[in-house]
């Protein structure tokens, strides 16, 4: 038998134990948002994760009542709140009121709408926090799928996205459209919340976001270091998330959060130690 | 002629921030637009860069012309690590030996790998100025580029401006409310408050009477400042500084 059967056979495999299914998918969400999550801190974007998070239950509701997969449904409502919020904030809306508005209402619409749709297979609870030991292997295409997309975009416009980050007249002077930019990563948001449902629920996303990356830097110098230093942090977190999920039975995404934001103690106290 | 308007009106939210701004830079000349806050000044700057789009009139630039920008300010979030080093490759990737001599050339030489959000406020602007060289531009724009520093931080950096004129041949447009050594630093002064009131040589300009009337007289002993370092630095000065514009322009308020 030759070596790439044998191979893809044990893959395959390996990919019917659920546990190896939530690892690989907290390892890929984690890959995207290290690298976004970075960039919601630089840009004070957290806000506008948890909107975008939130409004995503909308579109599960929207999913399961024209039976299209969840991932896509949730992407397109993300979509759309992300893009709404970014329109009326360019326009100079309050911000705060706005997302207040928008954020919560969407949660609190999607959460009605799922009840009058839904005959109850699945507990609103897997959408709220999420339910990784129950990633399918089709979850997880659209996981690592969405990832690599979303790394992709980032890489692609890397330069042009720090630079309007650190400045915007300066990318504008450059032939940089700042404008643009943002819609990219706006997008990318979308699209990570899309895929992240599953992994740590639509309550928690923005953490998965903010917490691994502000551990990250902590021990970084550079941006880049920051990022790819978070998408570890974030794997880890996701991996003892998931031990303590699976030791204690305690809820998937609370659990993936909670270790998060033990590791960021952790980088914190070393940050501060080092430069002492 | 390397950037010019026509007849440039801007309103911002209903006000009209610019109001038929006709103005030139010519290669290799030191120009300042000097105005009160809230004289549109910036907003000029931003229509020159094309920041911001003219309800009337136009902007035009020689084809091909390089700008290299340097902002007011530069606030860096405290959750972006980013060295001088890292900050010089934004947006275009240079080599560490390009990096180190631009910062050599404007006297920050070793600060590399510092990180840039520990720099002091003229550290940091002589880091922009390094950025906006490493693009080999044919024009500096510099938006109020001394803001915060002291008398003698301003004077060194205005000598570090005429100095990189001098090597690269930049011509250089800057932006400042700041009459005092402004106008011992600049080929040419224009004087705006909306409109341009007056335009020319520094010492042209602080004897218009339009300009008197928008910095009032206290500025004479700015100016009496001024003509004395000159007097003292280089005699033939004003030889010097008139040949390209004999007389100035006047523009009735």
């Amino acid at each position: 038998m030759n070596i790439i059967t044998t191979m893809t056979k044990m893959a395959t495999t390996m990919l019917d134990d659920f546990l190896i299914r939530a690892g690989l998918a907290g390892v890929g969400v984690s890959l995207a948002t290290g690298p976004l999550g970075s960039f919601v801190l630089w840009r004070r974007m957290a806000y506008f994760g948890d909107a975008t998070a939130h409004a995503a239950i909308l579109g599960v509701a929207l999913a399961l009542a024209t039976d299209l997969p969840v991932p896509l449904g949730t992407l397109a409502v993300a979509v759309i709140m992300a893009v709404t919020v970014a329109t009326l904030a360019a326009r100079g809306w309050a911000v705060d009121t706005t997302l207040g508005v928008l954020s919560h209402g969407a949660l609190a619409l999607g959460l009605v709408a799922i009840s009058f749709v839904h005959g109850v297979h699945t507990s609103l609870e897997t959408y709220l926090f999420g339910d990784i030991l129950a990633v399918s292997k089709s979850d997880l295409a659209y996981i690592w799928g969405g990832a690599v997309l979303v790394l992709g975009l980032l890489a692609w416009r890397w330069q042009a996205l720090l630079t309007s980050t650190v400045n915007a007249d300066l990318a504008q002077a450059d032939g940089i459209n700042p404008d643009r930019e943002r819609l990219i990563l706006t997008l990318a948001l979308a699209v990570v919340v899309a895929v992240a449902l599953k992994v740590v629920g639509a309550l928690l996303i923005a953490a998965m976001l903010v917490i691994p990356a502000a551990a990250a830097r902590a021990l970084s110098r550079g941006p880049e270091q920051m990022a790819a230093l978070a998408s570890g942090i974030g794997a880890l977190a996701c991996l003892a998330g998931l031990g303590l999920s699976l030791w204690k039975d305690t809820p998937a995404g609370p659990s993936i959060v909670t270790a998060a934001a033990g590791f960021f103690a952790l980088a914190a106290l070393f940050g501060r130690m080092r430069r002492q | 002629m390397l950037l010019a308007t026509e007849g440039l009106t801007v309103r911002l939210g209903g006000v009209e921030v610019l109001s038929g701004v006709s103005m030139a830079v010519e290669a290799g000349e030191i120009v300042t637009i000097l105005g009160p806050n809230g004289s549109g000044k910036s907003t000029l700057l931003r229509a020159l860069l094309g920041m911001v789009v003219p309800d009337v009139g136009r902007v035009t630039r020689a084809a091909g012309l390089k700008i290299g920008y340097v902002p007011q300010k530069l606030a860096i979030d405290p959750s972006l690590p980013l060295s001088v080093c890292r900050f010089l490759s934004l947006p275009y990737r240079v080599s560490p030996a390009e990096a180190d001599a631009a910062l050599y050339r404007v006297g920050m030489e070793g600060t590399g790998s510092k990180p840039l959000a520990g720099l002091s406020g003229g550290q940091l602007q002589r880091v922009m100025l390094a950025r906006a060289l490493l693009g080999k531009p044919g024009l500096l724009v510099l938006d109020e580029p001394t803001q915060g520093l002291d008398q003698p931080g301003e004077a060194a950096f205005y000598r570090l401006i005429a100095e990189v004129r001098q090597e690269t041949g930049a011509a250089v447009l800057m932006v400042s409310h700041d009459v005092h050594v402004v106008m011992a630093a600049s080929d040419r002064v224009i004087c705006l408050n909306h409109h341009i009131c007056c335009e020319g040589t520094p010492r042209v300009v602080s004897a218009a009477p339009e300009y008197r009337a928008l910095f009032g007289l206290g500025t004479q002993g700015a100016l009496a400042l001024y003509q004395h370092r000159h007097d003292h630095s280089h005699d033939h000065v004003h030889e010097h500084h008139h040949d390209h514009d004999q007389d100035g322009h006047h523009h009735a308020g």
